[in-house]
């Protein structure tokens, strides 16, 4: 099957008073119909930006897609103008965001808020685009959408005001929902029920969908496919199996060890990746993660690694996977996967 | 709403009550008598009759009766300098025109000064921000006097397009209404800038991009609705100010409005002009207080008026 989504070499600057900050720097990722694709890393390495760069939301004062291209359908999101990129949005992408507190109006009605993407969008009469808001509250498991519609933010609850931002998202039938951490702002057994409800809207619907996290429990949850970025770049890019049973990239193991489990020995700390992320004003010239990486070699810190491809979907950014290098050591023993 | 409104008004009285009963007796404790003119006294028997006739030679407490009595009426009692009129008549011919005026002087300030605040906000840090700072500044700065004679010399003497002063048709009206329109348009363009600047960087105006809604789309309906609510109070508060007449306007354009008689009456201890402007500027006042509670309920659906629960 083709791709519906494809993104190739995406790199993205913002101009701040500190000078330019380089936030992504050559992504690239496919989605295909139907398909769920989780993109991890920590604060900051740029994958909300990536994620905006889709819906060409990134600020337009300060932010620029310098280079690459992002083909819906084969249509080159970078090169249509923002008159047609409004046609796009909300009806072909849809996002979510992370606090639906702060994310819905509070002096708009929830309804108005549903319609008005659907008038914009249809050319269908208020009432049908009511019927059609109904219709998306029932879906998003929402009891008494006829009451609900009328009323305001400050009247729902954090699961049911994140409900609701799914129902905005949806409502034009997109073909691609992108969410934000759509879950981060919940608690732990709404995270559950939200994450049920989007399993069950792809089921219903075949959606295709993007999710920005850095919870590795939600990723195995609903992910077909892993990317791992860090500092603007994506170092691993797999199969949710791969991504978890055979990770490659020192990182992406860091991220693993470093998620608690319950089966686990209490007594044992957790273990985090020391260190920060390099500085996006000047990143290194080698690898992003060397610095903090245990087996960083001489040519980590001078030269950017390139893409060795471990199967046709497996993909990782490493110089000890890369075929110039020797084969030393098999690289497993330090995280205990 | 109607058990919220009926408390309301009850409290509106007990204000107007106290504004009234502070200002009764505040205004009889101020030396002197409306009959003293320029130190001449009148003769003896003359101001005995007068004081009868007025019936201040009453005691206070029973003079406070009476007028209260008579406010109730709505009867606001004779000028005494000005007899034989009343004041309900002073009130009656004055208060359209200075109505008149502060209306269209109101409507200008409130249009020009939100437009010039969101294209300000929308515009930050770039020219027409700035411009629009100044304006501000300036519009907050330069007394009413000042513009109403800048106004004159150029629109009305140099140019003459508009009459220098008096009071009849509607260009008559430009002149005045811009110079009172002035700071009160300032005082909004700088609420609107500021409430704006914040609203344009929430996070529900990136999700009304998201639904890819037009932009004016997105100002209009998501922004503004939620930059106004302080520039509702203002504007509340600016009402009452702006109807009732400036006296410095009025003054200068020769404006047979209600802002002379504030003064006048102060200056003559003309006692039932002093308690029956007061009395309604609070009114006016108390009511657009009111008003401005029942909008906020109706811009933001958070703030609920007659319920105390919950």
């Amino acid at each position: 099957m083709s791709n519906l989504l494809q993104v190739e070499n995406l790199h993205v600057t913002f101009q701040t008073h500190g000078g330019e900050v380089k936030a992504v720097r050559g992504v690239s990722f496919s989605l295909k119909k139907g398909e769920t694709l989780a993109i991890v890393g920590e604060s900051g390495c740029g994958k909300s930006v990536t994620a905006r760069s889709v819906m060409r939301l990134i600020p337009e004062h300060t932010g620029k897609i310098t280079d690459g291209r992002i083909l819906l359908d084969g249509l080159d999101l970078c090169k249509l103008t923002e008159r047609e990129m409004r046609e796009l949005r909300g009806s072909k992408i849809s996002m979510i965001f992370q606090d639906a507190m702060t994310s819905l109006n509070p002096t708009i009605s929830i309804g108005e808020q549903i319609m008005e993407g659907i008038i914009r969008h249809q050319k269908i009469s208020r009432r049908q685009a009511r019927a059609q808001a109904i219709e998306m509250l029932n879906l998003v498991g929402i009891a008494n959408p006829e009451r609900r519609l009328k009323q305001y933010l400050h009247e729902f609850s954090g699961g049911m005001r994140q409900r609701i931002m799914i129902a905005i998202a949806l409502v034009c039938r997109p073909a691609i929902l992108i969410a934000d951490e759509p879950t981060t702002a919940l608690d732990v057994t709404i995270q559950a029920q939200i994450l049920e409800l989007f399993k069950s809207i792809q089921k219903k619907t075949g959606i295709s969908i993007i999710i920005i996290t850095h919870d590795m429990g939600v990723v195995a949850k609903l992910a077909d496919k892993v990317s791992v970025m860090y500092a603007g770049k994506v170092v691993e890019s797999g199969p949710i199996r791969q991504i978890f049973y055979d990770p490659q990239h020192p990182y992406t193991k860091g991220l693993l060890a470093s998620m608690p489990r319950l089966d686990d020995d209490r007594s044992q700390p957790l273990r985090p990746i020391p260190g920060t992320p390099p500085d996006l004003f000047a990143p290194p010239a080698g690898c992003a993660f060397a610095a903090r990486c245990d087996y960083a070699l001489e040519v980590c810190r001078l030269h950017q690694p390139d893409v060795t491809d471990l199967t046709h979907e497996h993909h990782v950014s490493c110089w000890l996977q890369d075929p110039r290098a020797k084969n030393v050591f098999p690289l497993q023993t330090a995280t205990g996967l | 709403m109607l058990p919220y409104i009926m408390k309301r008004f009850v409290s509106m009285i007990i204000t107007l009550w106290l504004i009234v009963t502070v200002t009764f007796f505040l205004m009889h404790s101020v030396p002197g008598s409306p009959f003293d003119r320029d130190g001449k006294a009148l003769p003896a028997a003359v101001e005995k009759n007068l004081m009868a006739l007025y019936q201040l030679d009453k005691p206070l407490s029973v003079q406070y009766v009476s007028y209260l009595k008579s406010l109730v009426q709505f009867e606001l009692g004779p000028s005494i300098i000005r007899a034989p009129e009343t004041v309900n008549d002073m009130l009656g011919r004055s208060f359209p025109v200075s109505a008149k005026l502060g209306a269209v002087a109101l409507t200008f300030a409130i249009i020009a000064g939100v437009a010039l605040g969101v294209v300000a906000a929308l515009r930050h840090n770039k020219l027409i921000d700035y411009v629009a700072t100044v304006v501000s500044v300036i519009g907050i700065a330069v007394p009413s006097f000042v513009v109403a004679a800048l106004l004159i010399k150029y629109m009305a003497v140099e140019w003459k397009l508009f009459p220098v002063a008096t009071w009849g048709t509607w260009k008559h009206i430009v002149l005045p209404a811009l110079a009172l329109s002035f700071g009160p348009l300032a005082i909004i363009a700088r609420f609107t800038r500021a409430n704006m600047l914040d609203v344009l960087t929430q996070d529900y105006m990136e999700t009304a991009r998201a639904k890819g809604l037009a932009p004016w789309v997105i100002i209009v309906k998501h922004g503004l609705r939620n930059s106004l609510l302080p520039v509702i109070t203002l504007v509340g508060a600016l009402i009452a100010n702006v109807l009732t007449g400036s006296f410095v306007i009025e003054k200068i354009f020769a404006i047979p409005g209600m802002g002379k008689y504030f003064v006048d009456s102060i200056y003559n201890r003309d006692y039932t002009v002093i308690m029956g402007t007061t009395v309604f500027y609070s009114i006016l006042l108390i009511f657009m207080m009111f008003v401005v509670d029942v909008l906020y309920g109706i811009v933001d659906p958070r703030i609920k008026l007659h319920k105390k629960e919950g």
